[in-house]
């Protein structure tokens, strides 16, 4: 079976429903990352056991499944974090427009900088304020005029729904604002170096209701600019947000669609029974 | 920024930099590490060439006659060691017993916390301490002093130890005791002491490796001496006194005595530590924070 | 029972204190606060002054942190940084470094008087004295047993007690920071400077205090290679005296009961530096492990 994700042809896609099995290669246009037979360890435990998945291009896709399917692995092999732990191995391809991020003589300080990272729990920089956190990026990449410091880190916070709550505090330190706030510094500390894609793991997944739907608000503003992959277990955030969504289970991906026809009308008993509240 | 393969000017200086530190890292483990190397090397090459059973059995003799030795020393060391120990490990054990299992009083942190900066305290202040106290009352030098300025040096040790080794032993086994109707005290006693014994042992063991090789607070208290003690309370020669007076002494000889005595101080700690690591292991190395 | 042994700790801190007061009241009474800028010292007339023990110790314990602390926070950042994948290595090395902590100070004295003082003399401080000779620290003729000899032995001494605590904060510092650092594109080398490093400096400023503890209190391995003249001077290869190599190496050379009672506050003066030393550092490492909840 054949799949295409060009947008503008959903509706074909939709009438021959959208499974991806992952022994089929699959047609790729306006997709900025596709993975390729990744597989992923922690020492001897293959946590990621042979993935090909395309993301498409400045839409939200959001990566579900229950506890311990892989789904934070998978990110974080998307910007090299996961080969970080002590440990850890990665195996196979993942391309950035069409530029394998695994290659031999590629600089995997340059990777992160194109696909930046929003963790689960808010990280700020608790030594450095709000306006350093957000130009820390910039910093170490030698920017060093102020106008365009300036200028970038407004931009950013702008783009975090940040800016107006702390725009006459920057100078205050990071760590001093409230969860909901110091994750959308973190998103701000994120997109000040202007990546390609944002990946998010359960960024909301430690906040309250209002403060996840002020980040829910800002990622769908950030999708006009950046591609976003977010990690969620939570069904209705993804319903709200995510263009696309993946099922992941146990390492593996079982279906890939657009978020309303894969919740509506699952293809995958798994993915049912997932959605059902079967198994958590 | 086309392709991903870093090629700007910042990139490379970033990674040359990346690079260089590295080296600076590599480097100040070596730069660590290597005066051990050396220290080592010179004791046992410096000082094997002395040893013999004189060595060991002879009492030092003038510069020109030969066949000195170094045994006053090794018996005041094990003397004054030893009297240092039957002061510090009862003091020091339950003044760590007390940490461990009554934290929460006001007298347990303000003493823990003395202890711990008593613990790092100049060792010749302890000295000073001694002589004021003891060796101008009762008007000589004495092993009976030294011993005492040992024991000072010696109780935070034992107290940290007792009291890290205590706490490692989990809570339910006293809680376990003590529903069964046994006093608190006996539950220490008999529970809690049995099951960190090793602990306390090891301890002990630290803090004798420690008290062998101070100098300072003997030099104002036991002071030295070319010849057996007959009592107490007499100067007494040790170990390290003999290795510093000989050290800088002008005569090549005792210079080597010196060497040769610092070999033996030197194994002696070895083979305290090596009982040390046969009877616990790693078990006391700190457990690391997990994110 | 056991209380009476902590009650025991403090009561022993306390006439440690107290002992030393009464040891020095002679020359307490004689010279009050002035004795802390008394630069004479002189047994044969009986006149002191504590200014050029006070000094020595803080040049030589400046010199052995200048040394000593990059080395420590290398080996800190070594073990923990670029050891994380290999533990067997990584112990290994820190125990080695441990080792270095158990070995007695006289045999560091001993080793410094015989081999470390004749190779820095021809290896590092005539070099130094003949190029550089014009800059006052490097003007006098090296001979080996100097401030320069003691700072270097210092520095070795200290390096193991601050790379323990270094390494034990640098461990400390959550995962989650290094983490942020990568993310946003930074070399390992900047994720160590700009993101652990500032993190961690208080915890790191403790340990730098606790080695400057160390130092100021370091007794036999100064004592033979300081070279033992009474003076002030900010030339590095000129002999001098700290305030513990002082006490040790005159001590049974008192001739009166004021040069006694002198040596004796000069043990008082050292009581103080290092109470106050100790308690400013611990205070330092209890707040580092309040703020990331480990042990320190």
């Amino acid at each position: 079976m054949t799949i295409e994700m060009q947008k503008g042809r959903e509706d074909e896609a939709m009438k021959e429903g959208l499974t991806v099995s992952t022994d089929v290669r699959t047609v790729t246009f306006g997709s900025k990352m596709k993975t390729r037979g990744l597989r992923a360890w922690f020492g001897k435990s293959e946590v990621i056991k042979g993935i090909d998945l395309d993301i498409p291009e400045k839409c939200v896709t959001a990566i579900m499944g229950p506890s311990g399917c892989g789904k934070t692995t998978f990110i974080r092999c998307l910007n090299r974090i996961h080969e970080l732990t002590p440990g850890a191995k990665v195996q196979g391809e993942v391309m950035l427009d069409d530029e394998n991020i695994y290659g031999p003589k590629v600089d995997a300080v340059a990777v992160r900088r194109k696909i930046g990272m929003v963790f689960q729990k808010p990280n700020p920089f608790p030594t450095m304020s709000i306006y350093d956190n957000v130009a820390a990026g910039l910093k170490l990449n030698g920017v060093k005029d102020k106008k365009l410091l300036d200028e970038v880190v407004e931009r950013s916070l702008k783009m975090g729904f940040l800016w107006e709550e702390v725009k006459n505090d920057l100078r205050k330190p990071g760590a001093a604002l409230s969860g909901g706030q110091q994750q959308r510094l973190c998103i701000a500390r994120a997109i000040a170096v202007q990546p390609e894609v944002l990946l998010m793991d359960e960024p909301a997944s430690a906040l309250d209701p209002t403060a996840t739907a002020k980040i829910e608000e800002a990622m769908v503003q950030l999708k006009k600019q950046y591609t976003i992959v977010i990690v969620t277990h939570n069904m209705q955030q993804a319903a709200r947000v995510a263009d696309y969504t993946a099922f992941f289970y146990l390492g593996e991906l079982v279906e890939f669609g657009e978020t309303a026809p894969l919740f509506e009308n699952p293809q995958k008993e798994l993915t049912e029974r997932y959605i059902t509240g079967k198994f958590g | 920024m086309a392709g991903i393969m870093a090629s700007s000017g910042i990139d490379r200086r970033r990674r040359i930099t990346n690079r260089a530190m590295t080296g600076l890292v590599y480097l100040s483990v070596c730069l660590a590490i290597s005066p051990l190397v050396f220290i080592l090397a010179d004791v046992a090459i410096r000082g094997a060439s002395v040893i013999n059973i004189d060595f060991f059995t002879h009492l030092p003799r003038p510069v020109d006659v030969s066949g000195g030795g170094i045994a006053n020393a090794i018996v005041g060391s094990f003397v004054m060691v030893g009297l240092a120990s039957l002061m510090a490990v009862p003091f020091g054990v339950a003044a760590g017993i007390f940490f461990s299992e009554w934290p929460e009083s006001r007298l347990s942190t303000v003493s823990s916390f003395m202890n711990d900066v008593l613990a790092e305290f100049p060792s010749i202040v302890v000295g000073i301490f001694v002589y004021v106290l003891v060796v101008l009352a009762t008007g000589t030098f004495s092993a009976l002093a030294g011993g005492m300025a040992l024991a000072i040096i010696m109780i935070p040790i034992v107290a940290r130890t007792t009291e890290e080794s205590l706490k490692l032993v989990p809570r339910n086994l006293r809680e376990a005791s003590m529903a069964l109707g046994v006093p608190r005290w006996k539950t220490v006693l008999s529970i809690v002491i049995s099951t960190g014994k090793a602990g306390l042992f090891t301890g002990v063991l630290l803090a004798v490796a420690r008290a062998a090789g101070e100098t300072a607070p003997l030099l104002l208290t036991a002071l030295g001496n070319s010849f057996y003690a007959t009592s107490l309370m007499q100067p007494t020669a040790a170990l390290p006194l003999l290795i510093y007076t000989d050290g800088i002494s002008p005569f090549p000889q005792w210079q080597a005595d010196a060497w040769g005595a610092a070999l033996v101080l030197i194994l002696s700690m070895l083979a305290l530590n090596l009982a040390i690591k046969l009877t616990v292991g790693r078990r006391m190395s700190h457990a690391r924070p997990e994110n | 029972m056991v209380g009476a042994a902590a009650i025991g700790i403090i009561v022993l801190m306390a006439a440690l204190a107290y002992e030393l007061i009464l040891g020095s009241k002679v020359s307490l009474d004689k010279y009050g606060f002035s004795f802390l800028f008394g630069t004479t010292w002189d047994p044969v007339h009986d006149v002191y002054g504590a200014l050029p023990y006070i000094y020595g110790t803080l040049l030589t314990s400046a010199l052995a942190l200048l040394i000593g602390l990059p080395i420590s926070i290398g080996v800190a950042v070594f073990l923990v940084e670029k050891l994380k994948r290999r533990q067997n290595e990584a112990h290994l090395i820190g125990t080695t470094v441990e080792l270095l902590a158990a070995v007695p100070s006289v045999i560091y004295g001993l080793w410094a008087l015989f081999v470390l003082s004749p190779f820095l003399k021809v290896y590092v401080e005539r070099p130094l004295h003949n190029y550089v000779g014009f800059i006052p620290t490097f003007s006098g003729t090296p001979f080996g047993l100097d401030f320069f000899t003691a700072g270097v032995i210092l520095a070795i001494m200290i390096i193991p007690t601050v790379s323990a605590i270094s390494r034990n904060v640098l461990d400390a510092v959550p995962n989650s920071q290094r983490e942020a650092m990568y993310s946003i594109g930074a070399t390992d080398w900047e994720v160590i400077t700009k993101g652990i490093l500032p993190y961690a400096r208080s915890g790191l400023f403790g340990a730098t205090i606790l080695g400057l503890g160390r130092a100021v209190g370091e007794t036999m391995a100064v004592t033979m290679v300081i070279g033992n003249a009474t003076r002030i001077t900010g030339d590095l290869f000129s002999p001098g005296y700290t305030l513990a190599s002082a006490i040790a190496n005159q001590f049974s050379e008192t001739s009166s009961p004021l040069s006694a009672s002198a040596l004796i506050e000069l043990g008082l003066i050292l009581f103080f530096v290092a109470l106050i030393i100790n308690v400013f550092a611990r205070t330092l490492l209890w707040r580092m492990s309040r703020m990331t909840k480990a042990r320190i």
